[in-house]
């Protein structure tokens, strides 16, 4: 079992139709900022490696950049953090998106089920909370809507601290989506859309992970 | 199921004839207790038995072999002998052309190596003599159309509408006792046993096209393979409602993964999930299991989550209002021409909103009246009627009080009683009428069951919530597999 980076992850799950951040993968510092000047600023700067899995816990996401200089420090510190055992890396360069929510979804690869969807709560209490809900490959539309009504916290999904309701046929869609990439591509075993932040009442994965046979 | 598939099936549940292999004359074996249970039932096929001694028990005379006994006159054969007899038995019954049995034996798949070696070697025999074989270490099969009571337990549920498949022997008995607590009856029910060659899948599918069954109720514990199970499933849920009592639920999956969903991943939850999604109810205790399946078996589904409550008490109609917030249903706000309507009906003390609490203002007919315009409102989909049965209960305090029958008690003791077998009728009548739920609740449904509150509830073949919490619980099963016919286009 393998991982794939970030930015592969996350190209997988986009062409199956999860929303995904406007990001850029660079090579070193000079096309870091470049990037950033692309897509505006704020950013966020990551190391993204096939091999690097907790990029959080590592201390690799630099978040809230607000110019090149910035920038540039950033892509140095991460990519000077880099170790012999992370194999090929490189940096993603994201825009810095804030929400209120933060759901989380991915797919799950059952010993008894097989192949299950799962959407929930999510930010730093998820796994305390678990407030999370799962479905057996493949969805159906209605399927995916009804996991929406499942989540104790449903009131999440309405308006929300000045933010707009969370838009269900979008929402519905990226579990649709997954339900296709579980279909599709069968060296798939898991993925993590961690977070799966609402923005502007629309989910966009932030941060994803695919989990693959060798 | 296809007729071929179902063939066996019948010699389980409606068999022409039953032998009991391994009869006992001692009243505390299994092989006496299950000949007894048969004779008792009133099973009005043949009965054989057979046991090594011969001679004659509870009038039947016995067989020393079962190549004495009459060739097709048997189709099914209760199992009592040990692992070792029974590949002889099972080919010699083969030749008198039984087509079922059941093994209700232990000493098979749960008792090691050996047992799990002998289990399999039965399970290709029977497959090779073309016998259907159920169980083995199983309590038994019980059948109401048939008079059919072939368990090694009491009791013989009365007749009904709920087919019961379990891989706990002991819950197929605690749903019998309910039924006979209720009255609510059952029509087929089997303990799974170990499950050797035929599963809960196999008699759900078959119950799905039962005539004599309106719903299932199945208790899993071990599931095997989930994916397959929930793919049968789905064809049973698509046909009859099926409500399940899972054990083993809290039991966390943790598995060591790389990803959070899969450390978020419990057995629990994508059970509960795959439940959702095949529409399968799920209930966590045996009598919200029960329950849930009586009220399947004897209620019109609801067309919607909306519902009213009418109470002559308003604490009641408190608790049940936030028994429904907490649930799938919805407490419906009393549209206004049903308002206007209920006005006529009562002095304006009323709660004139839902729960409609009639505050004590009920005259002769007002119950049975409110009732009826409750229910018949299209903005209703569903009733809890609440208070049945208090003003008989004062009546037996009366009637066994040292006044009666003097002061004009016998007078009041008749008509409060007249009177609650009249509203307890007036909410079937109306439930029937309108197509739509009526469900009626009060604790005397067991604190004093005889009174005639609740006992004009069962004699209208329906079941009285002993709270009404309990009342809400059921109806969201209801509600939740009529959402998803509806949501599927089904029907």
């Amino acid at each position: 079992m393998s991982t794939l980076s970030e930015a592969r992850s996350k190209q997988l799950l986009a062409r199956y139709g999860v929303p995904v951040l406007d990001e850029r993968t660079a090579r070193d510092a000079d096309d870091a900022v470049a990037a950033a000047a692309g897509i505006g600023y704020p950013v966020v700067v990551k190391l993204c490696g096939d091999r690097i899995a907790h990029k959080t816990e590592r201390g690799l996401v630099r978040l809230g950049l607000h110019d090149g200089a910035a920038v540039r420090e950033a892509a140095m510190q991460l990519l000077a953090a880099t170790t012999s055992e992370d194999g090929p890396v490189e940096l993603l360069v994201a825009p810095m998106v804030r929400s209120a929510r933060e759901l989380i979804a991915g797919l799950h690869t059952d010993a008894q089920f097989g192949p299950c969807v799962m959407v929930g709560i999510g930010g730093v209490l998820a796994e305390a909370l678990a407030d999370v809900t799962f479905r057996l490959v493949p969805l159906t539309p209605v399927d995916a809507d009804e996991m929406l009504d499942d989540l104790a916290a449903g009131s999440l999904l309405g308006p929300f601290r000045g933010e707009p309701p969370v838009d269900r046929d979008a929402m519905a869609s990226v579990l649709l989506a997954l339900s296709r990439v579980a279909e599709s591509e069968p060296q798939v075993q898991s993925v993590d859309v961690n977070p799966l932040m609402i923005v502007d009442g629309r989910p966009v994965a932030v941060d994803a992970l695919v989990e693959v046979t060798e | 199921m296809t007729t071929g598939r179902r063939a066996p099936f019948d010699a389980l549940f409606d068999p022409r004839g039953v032998l009991v292999a391994g009869a006992s004359s001692h009243p505390g074996k299994f092989g006496f207790v299950a000949l007894h249970n048969i004779l008792a039932s009133g099973y009005k096929g043949k009965v054989f038995a057979t046991n090594l001694d011969g001679g004659e028990i509870l009038g039947v005379p016995v067989a020393r072999t079962v190549d004495e006994l009459p060739d097709g006159d048997i189709d099914l054969v209760f199992v009592c002998t040990p692992p070792a007899a029974n590949a002889a038995l099972l080919e010699a019954c083969a030749r008198k052309g039984v087509r079922a049995a059941f093994l209700t034996t232990a000493g098979y798949g749960e008792a090691g190596p050996e047992g799990r070696r002998a289990e399999s070697e039965i399970v290709a025999l029977g497959e090779r003599l073309g016998i259907l074989l159920a169980g083995p270490n199983g309590q038994g099969v019980v059948s109401t159309p048939s008079s059919l009571c072939a368990q090694i337990v009491a009791p013989f549920p009365p007749r009904g509408r709920i087919a019961v498949a379990s891989q706990s022997g002991n819950f197929v008995s605690s749903f019998q006792n309910y039924a006979m607590q209720t009255g609510i009856g059952i029509s087929r029910a089997v303990s799974a046993g170990n499950a050797a060659a035929v599963g809960i899948a196999d008699y759900l599918e078959y119950y799905a096209d039962d005539p004599e069954s309106a719903v299932s109720l199945a208790y899993l514990e071990g599931v095997s393979d989930g994916r397959r199970l929930f793919t049968r499933l789905r064809g049973v849920t698509e046909r009859k409602p099926l409500v399940v009592l899972k054990g083993g639920t809290t039991a966390s999956g943790q598995r060591a993964a790389a990803s959070h969903t899969g450390s978020l991943a419990s057995d629990a939850k994508i059970f509960e999930g795959a439940c959702r999604q095949v529409g399968v109810t799920v209930a966590t205790t045996v009598e919200e299991a029960f329950e849930a399946a009586a009220t399947f078996a004897t209620q019109p589904l609801p067309a919607g989550p909306r519902v009213a409550v009418v109470t002559t008490a308003g604490g009641w109609g408190v608790v049940t209002a936030d028994a429904i917030a907490r649930s799938e249903l919805e407490l419906v706000d009393l549209p206004d021409d049903l308002r206007t309507a209920i006005d006529a009906k009562l002095p304006p003390r009323w709660s004139r909103n839902n729960p409609i609490d009639l505050a004590g203002g009920e005259t002769r007919d007002t119950i049975p009246e409110v009732l009826a315009m409750v229910a018949e409102h299209p903005g209703v989909d569903a009733v809890v009627y609440l208070g049945l049965g208090i003003q008989s209960n004062q009546a037996r305090m009366m009637r066994d009080g040292p006044f009666y029958p003097g002061d004009g008690l016998e007078r009041i003791v008749a008509y409060h009683e007249r009177q609650d077998a009249r509203f307890a009728r007036a909410a079937a009548d109306v439930s029937e009428a309108t197509g739509k739920p009526v469900l009626t609740a009060t604790e005397l449904a067991i604190a004093s069951p005889d009174n005639p509150g609740p006992r004009t509830v069962r004699e209208t073949g329906r079941l009285c919530y002993a709270a009404s919490t309990r009342a809400v619980a059921a109806l969201e099963h209801l509600w939740r597999y009529a959402r998803w016919r509806r949501r599927r286009n089904l029907e």
